[in-house]
């Protein structure tokens, strides 16, 4: 499945044979308020990217633009392969059994049959006839996580997989994220403001700040990065 | 004994078409968050189209089926204008008011401001416990069941039921799911006219109406979706059912007169009981 969503004509810029998904200079607008200034980030085949940075440089913002939510104003998205979108908050149907929300994840095509999520986590098993509404937060992650996966897609986007989770459960699903990328390939696009996490278990990142790429690397070269370890690795400000 | 019986098949009848409109007010709710006070409008036209299906000559049945299937359509219209475009939520709401509004000045000039009523289907009335009901009844009573069981399963069995139901349980992460909410919206405009459109086929039989019937009825629904919180189709039926056996006893064991008073009383007692159930804004 190939994709090209062009608001400017292409501005001349190829794409890697193994890019999965792509922006060059994307700029959102909420009225009078730019979202994202020129943003351009790249993810290749079974690559696990992080995107770090403070509340409200633009991270959700960019994830919703990719998943088609926002509409942006200039710049061009370039998307080979299905991209599935973890949201922030998790965003599970609350009213529905956790069976019922696995399986909706393959609305747009792809297997019905939530058994491979159970294997990923044994646990959602136990819990199939559940109310998603009354599951742990990390519980609610994990079926928000098998939901995107239902979809059997080429990236993952998780925004914000840490926010409101025990250290422990966080790291437990950050596991099984690496456990999926190794073993499927499927790229992951990690957004968290936890840098520490993110930078930790991917391969690259960029740093995003007021909307736009501020600093982008190997993800050890920014976990050594005195300013990124000043902003957000606990340093001072 | 036989009194009693009578008060509560004719009560129970009644409050199965209230549920029918209960369930439209529920459905297009669930889905769309918007309360369509439109919902009344749609049994009218069901219940004048029929009338004028009947004189001219089509069959009972097939009559009602038309009248439904119009009423569908109406509410697939209804849904383009409130909904179809980017329109806040409150702004949708004023906009099924107005519909209601314009719909009666559109039965008005092409029905008039007679009342109207048509035969139900032909057949003997029969006789429980000493009690003559009119066929009528039991045909409401079957079809608002037929109805009522292809929808609890429709919503809770079917791939596509349950993707509405996500549309109605968190409408972001259904279009992150590539489900078309708007779509969904306009399915369940389509349905509350089906459904509405029914209440009026059913309806008129036993109590002629007029162009301006759509008020109380659509008052009456309402009351009885809030019962479910405008989201439980199933406490939506009971409301409708306490309701419509309320009114029925009133008028009988009281006076008919004081049967819509009753109801009123009773929206307030449940609307004050909701309330303190399901905390405003909700605050813990």
């Amino acid at each position: 499945m190939k994709s090209v969503e062009s608001v400017q004509p292409s501005q001349g810029r190829s794409v890697d044979s193994d890019t999965v998904l792509a922006t060059f200079d994307l700029v959102v607008r909420y009225g009078a308020v730019v979202a994202l200034d020129g943003v351009s980030i790249h993810v290749r085949k079974g690559e696990m990217v992080a995107l770090i940075g403070p509340n409200g440089a633009g991270k959700s913002t960019l994830l919703n633009t990719l998943s088609g939510i926002n509409r942006p104003a200039s710049g061009r998205i370039v998307r080979k392969g299905k991209l599935a979108h973890v949201p922030e908050g998790r965003q599970v149907f609350p009213d529905l059994t956790v069976e019922d929300n696995l399986c909706l994840g393959a609305y747009r095509g792809g297997s019905r049959n939530p058994a491979p999520m159970y294997e990923l986590f044994p646990q959602l098993e136990k819990l199939r006839y559940r109310r998603a509404g009354g599951l742990s937060g990390g519980e609610q992650q994990m079926v928000a996580i098998c939901r995107a996966l239902m979809a059997n897609p080429d990236v993952i986007a998780v925004d914000e997989l840490s926010q409101g989770l025990a250290p422990l459960v966080v790291s437990d699903i950050a596991r099984h994220l690496v456990e999926l990328n190794k073993q499927h390939g499927t790229a992951v696009l990690l957004v968290e403001q936890n840098a520490q996490l993110a930078l930790n278990i991917t391969s690259r990142a960029y740093v995003i700040e007021n909307g736009h790429i501020g600093l982008e690397g190997r993800s050890s070269d920014l976990l050594r990065n005195p300013a990124v370890r000043a902003a957000y690795l606990g340093g001072v400000r | 004994m036989t009194a009693f019986v009578e008060y509560l098949l004719t009560g129970v009848s009644r409050g199965l078409v209230f549920a029918l409109l209960a369930m439209g007010f529920v459905l297009i709710y669930r889905v769309t968050r918007v309360v369509n006070f439109a919902q009344g409008a749609f049994a009218i036209f069901g219940g004048f189209i029929t009338y004028s299906l009947l004189k001219a000559g089509v069959p009972h049945g097939l009559s009602e089926l038309l009248a439904v299937a119009a009423s569908a359509l109406i509410g697939l219209v209804f849904g383009i204008i409130a909904i179809g475009g980017e329109i806040p939520l409150l702004a949708s709401l004023v906009i099924t008011i107005g519909l209601s509004i314009l719909s009666e000045a559109i039965v008005m000039l092409i029905w008039g401001t007679t009342p109207i009523s048509y035969s139900g289907l032909a057949g003997h009335d029969f006789v429980i416990f000493g009690a003559f009901i009119q066929r009528q009844y039991l045909i409401v009573i079957i079809a608002s069941l037929v109805v009522f069981i292809a929808l609890v399963y429709g919503f809770g069995r079917t791939y596509f039921g349950k993707a509405m139901s996500a549309c109605a349980s968190n409408p972001y992460a259904a279009r992150l799911s590539g489900i078309n909410v708007k779509k969904m919206g306009l399915i369940a405009f389509t349905l509350g006219g089906a459904l509405g459109g029914l209440a009026g086929v059913l309806i008129t039989p036993l109590s002629p109406i007029t162009y301006s019937a759509d008020i109380s009825l659509a008052i009456t629904g309402f009351a009885a979706a809030i019962v479910g919180g405008l989201i439980s189709p199933g406490l939506a039926v009971v409301g409708g059912l306490v309701f419509g056996i309320a009114e029925q006893f009133v008028a009988g064991y009281w006076s008919p007169s004081n049967e819509t008073a009753v109801a009123l009383a009773l929206l307030i007692v449940l609307l004050l009981w909701q309330a303190r159930r399901v905390p405003v804004g909700g605050l813990e």
